[in-house]
């Protein structure tokens, strides 16, 4: 996929950069700051165009009435769609601002370059400085993609500094911080499943708790307001307790089950070849992942103010101007009546409660004109209502030629949409509106197609090089959970899928995993990055296998158009599964900020190996059960690899994302590491000790 | 014989500073720090002690703050994060700076006061004991590995000056 700048919705150059009053540069990205570090590799990005230090720009975080609108942050698409329109925007203000300087000076425009804000003329510095130009700047020039780019290569030499780094350690960077004049405090009562209805609460008992200045009840919509946190989280134990609610549906047992004998209609979703006419050996394995939790360490907070008709909503929300438009529906106003201003809030991996908590601030601070209303959601509300991971199911499948050779490969994918993100259907997607009394029900989601990355089915078209190819999708609506985004939504499991049948197959030719892989790969950087891998990983790979230990390896291309990454697990089984050391190298294109891709790749590395190992959301009929990290557990220090690390730059590639590329293939790797380490592949994940249990049983019943 | 009830202040020494609370504030700990002293860099995470996000450090021990009232810590010397940053960086703040050892940075508070209930007992701790005191702290982004190479350098500044 090439980058896209949203020039369609921001498309002049007033829309992206500006000078101010002290000749500083201001930079208006719509994309916004998770903890990923994504705006510290975008101000760099401007920087280079610009030929000054990326801490001399000032950036302004994404808010709705100044911020060109890029749509969410998602995707891994900040820094090959974002930081690109920045980079064509900074260089067409360079561009700019040098012929400013040619009339002015005179001098021939090939002369004249830009230096730390002062215009260089054959390499001497003139008296023209960009605060001195500022004011000729002509800001609405349509901006395109035909400029000359002078950072490319550049950025990664500037090694960029995480912004605000000090500020999130000891200061007060957060959402939940934002103590404005005249602050009260929100909760809302969740009804405790997706179908209840809340039946009866004795609102008067509720307005008596102390501290309690609003009781709010629309429908199934109950929350309070009062005048400290402390106040509300005890209002709202109250009235979870003392609540009555109707369930009106059903769920099944067992959803993994549920899931697998779904009989919604499969949809082909890419094909080449005939599958269907190709004879010889058949491979095949059935893999599956458990619902997962975002499970931020911070709860979804929001801080709401209505002043007269206007709202204003602080928001971590990875898109707020869907967040604002879902907003207008609900409380049926114009989008110009909303403003929404991202505040930074605790990492979020995908689509968590951030947009949900927005609503519920919204709807209590109704009941308080003109006094700002701030919600932090409880532990209970995080695990219980967010939209979870989908749950899924990947069956990838493999027929041989007698020369040892792939000559077909299909996967069928079975899950739950990936994608419910606010107004992703034209209704607002947020908890809230499904239940209060004008209920707003979403319709049936239908993912991401594959044409843009895929949902589901993301990565579910095999890398390797393979003639005759199928791939198809079930989407699954009848479970009574809420999904939606989780960091690279599909691609998880069906890498974790093809990969697992790919060393099964290597395996049972005898051959050597990474030589098989090679073996069906053209692309030489595909190649590059597992050659690569295999060396950094030699030694471990090769020392005498301790009983219970075992390698393995994981390679996939993110959304098969993206970054580049292979990954060797190192693990020892005993009781449990322990991942010892894991390798990684990866191709992100042109490295933009090398510590920061790193930084990426290292933690989407050590959360999937928490998903692999430990991870699944357990239900209850309709209800979502984890209340507090002892239902829910994840990796802790204690149990955190080894990690290593590297980076094969491609400076005349375009950059691309690097948070979302290494989970499938460290799922893969360390399944394969089980595998060789215990001679049982565990297809059903997570890899917990039940699992690998069971898996043994079944190998034995076989 | 049970004696009459009479509400009077409690003490605490936080960061240095006399502070006093009501004999029946039930009131967790952590709303105190962040509410009532404006000592907000200690973070709300699950409100049970189940994740560190708000772990301060309490006569040398590190404890979650979000789990027991304010008036449980009577008589007791509270640190919280902000005094990394009073007189000179801490050599974790240092650390944690230099190797960029952090994405989200929620749980960085809490876990920068485990090490440094830690550091303060054993200056020079190894791999082990830097995991194991850190378990009680989740980190959801998975800048494990940086946190704990960031803990190792900051040890060998801190056991230097012993």
């Amino acid at each position: 996929m090439s980058p896209r700048p949203a020039f369609q919705s921001a498309p002049h150059l007033g829309d992206w950069v500006s000078i101010d009053q002290d000749g500083a540069i201001v930079l208006y990205s719509g994309r916004v700051e998770l903890g990923q570090g994504a705006l510290t590799a975008i101000r760099a990005m401007a920087a280079a165009e610009l030929g000054c230090q990326p801490d001399v720009i000032r950036l302004q975080s994404a808010r709705t009435d100044l911020s060109p609108n890029e749509g969410p942050t998602v995707g891994s698409m900040s820094i090959a769609q974002g930081g690109y329109a920045v980079r064509l925007a900074a260089a067409a203000l360079r561009e700019q601002l040098l012929m400013i300087a040619e009339d002015l000076l005179p001098a021939e425009r090939e002369a004249l370059t830009l230096k730390d804000g002062i215009v260089f003329h054959h390499g001497e510095k003139t008296e023209l400085t960009v605060g001195a130009l500022a004011h000729k700047v002509d800001y609405s020039p349509a901006l395109t993609e035909d400029v000359k780019i002078l950072g490319k290569g550049l950025v990664k030499a500037m090694a960029p500094r995480r912004i605000g780094l000090r500020e999130r350690l000891i200061g007060t960077p957060f959402l939940h911080d934002l103590e404005p004049e005249g602050l009260l405090f929100g909760g809302p009562i969740h009804p405790p499943t997706m179908t209840s209805e809340l039946v009866e609460i004795d609102l008067d008992a509720l307005r008596a708790r102390p501290g309690v200045v609003a009781v709010i009840r629309d429908g199934s919509f109950l929350g309070v307001v009062t005048e400290s946190s402390y106040e509300t989280a005890r209002a709202v134990r109250w009235a979870r307790n003392n609540a009555r609610w109707r369930e009106t549906a059903t769920a099944p047992d067992d959803y993994m089950q549920a899931l697998a004998g779904a009989n919604e209609p499969f949809k082909q979703g890419f094909a080449k070849g005939d599958v269907e006419a190709v004879q010889g050996q058949r491979y095949e394995t059935k893999v599956s992942r458990p619902y997962l939790s975002h499970a931020s360490i911070g709860p979804s907070a929001s801080l709401a103010t209505w002043q007269e008709d206007n709202l204003e909503v602080y928001s971590h929300s990875q898109s707020i101007f869907d967040l604002r438009d879902a907003l207008a529906n609900v409380f049926a106003m114009d989008q110009e009546q909303i403003t929404v201003i991202h505040h930074p809030g605790a990492g979020c991996y995908g689509h968590n409660g951030a947009d949900d908590v927005a609503l519920d601030a919204a709807l209590l601070a109704k009941a308080v004109p003109g006094r700002p209303v701030k919600v932090v959601w409880d532990r209970e509300d995080e695990f219980r209502h967010e939209p979870m991971g989908a749950a899924m199911v990947s069956h990838a499948s493999a027929i041989l030629r007698a020369d040892g050779s792939i000559a077909a490969m299909s996967v069928e994918v079975t899950s739950p949409p990936h994608a419910n993100r606010p107004g992703s259907s034209g209704l607002p997607n947020l908890l809230a509106a499904t239940y209060l009394s004008n209920k707003m029900i979403s319709p049936q989601s239908q993912d991401v197609p594959l044409e843009i990355g895929g949902g589901a089915d993301r990565n579910a078209i095999p890398i390797y090089a393979v003639p005759n190819m199928k791939v198809s999708k079930r989407l699954v609506h009848s479970l009574p959970y809420r999904t939606s985004a989780l960091r690279s939504l599909g691609a998880y499991c069906n890498v974790y899928g093809i990969e697992t049948l790919m060393d099964q197959i290597a395996l049972a030719r005898g051959e050597d995993p990474i030589a098989f892989r090679l073996r069906h790969l053209d692309d030489p950087r595909a190649r590059a990055v597992i050659e690569a891998v295999a060396a950094d990983s030699r030694a471990i790979r090769e020392e005498d296998a301790a009983e219970g230990t075992g390698w393995g390896i994981g390679f996939a291309r993110y959304k098969n158009t993206e970054g580049y990454c292979a990954v060797v697990a190192h693990v020892q089984v005993k009781d449990i599964v322990r991942v010892t050391d894991l390798f990684a190298v990866v191709d992100v294109g042109e490295t933009i900020d090398k510590d920061g891709v790193l930084n990426q790749v290292e933690g989407g590395m050590v959360q999937a190996t928490s998903w692999t190992l430990k991870e699944a959301v357990t239900v209850d009929g309709t209800h979502v059960q984890p209340a507090t990290w002892n239902d829910y557990d994840i990796l802790r220090f204690s149990e955190v690899p080894r990690v290593n690390v590297r980076i094969l730059d491609h400076a005349t590639e375009p950059p691309v994302g690097a948070g979302e590329l290494a989970q499938g293939p460290t799922a893969a790797a360390i399944g394969n590491a089980v595998r060789s380490a215990i001679g049982i592949v565990v297809p059903n994940l997570p890899i917990s000790r039940d699992a690998v249990i069971k898996a043994a049983m079944d190998a034995s019943n076989d | 014989m049970v004696s009459p009830v009479t509400p009077k202040d409690l003490k605490l020494k936080v960061n240095g500073i006399e502070r006093s609370i009501p004999t029946d504030c039930d009131t967790p700990l952590l709303y105190v720090l962040r509410e009532d002293f404006g000592l907000k860099g200690t973070r709300f995470g699950c409100g049970t002690g189940g994740c560190g996000a708000c772990t301060v450090i309490a006569d040398g021990k590190a404890v979650t703050s979000c789990d027991l009232p304010a008036s449980a810590f009577a008589g007791q010397t509270i640190e919280t994060v902000e005094t990394l940053a009073t007189g000179g960086d801490h050599p974790l703040l240092t650390a944690v700076l230099k190797l960029q050892a952090a994405q989200c940075c929620y749980c960085l508070p809490g876990i920068l006061m485990a090490a440094k209930a830690l550091l303060d007992d054993d200056p020079s701790p190894t791999r082990e004991r830097i995991v194991s005191a850190l378990d009680g702290n989740l980190c959801r982004c998975g800048a494990h590995p940086r946190i704990i190479r960031a803990i190792t350098e900051a040890a060998a500044e801190t056991g230097g000056a012993k």
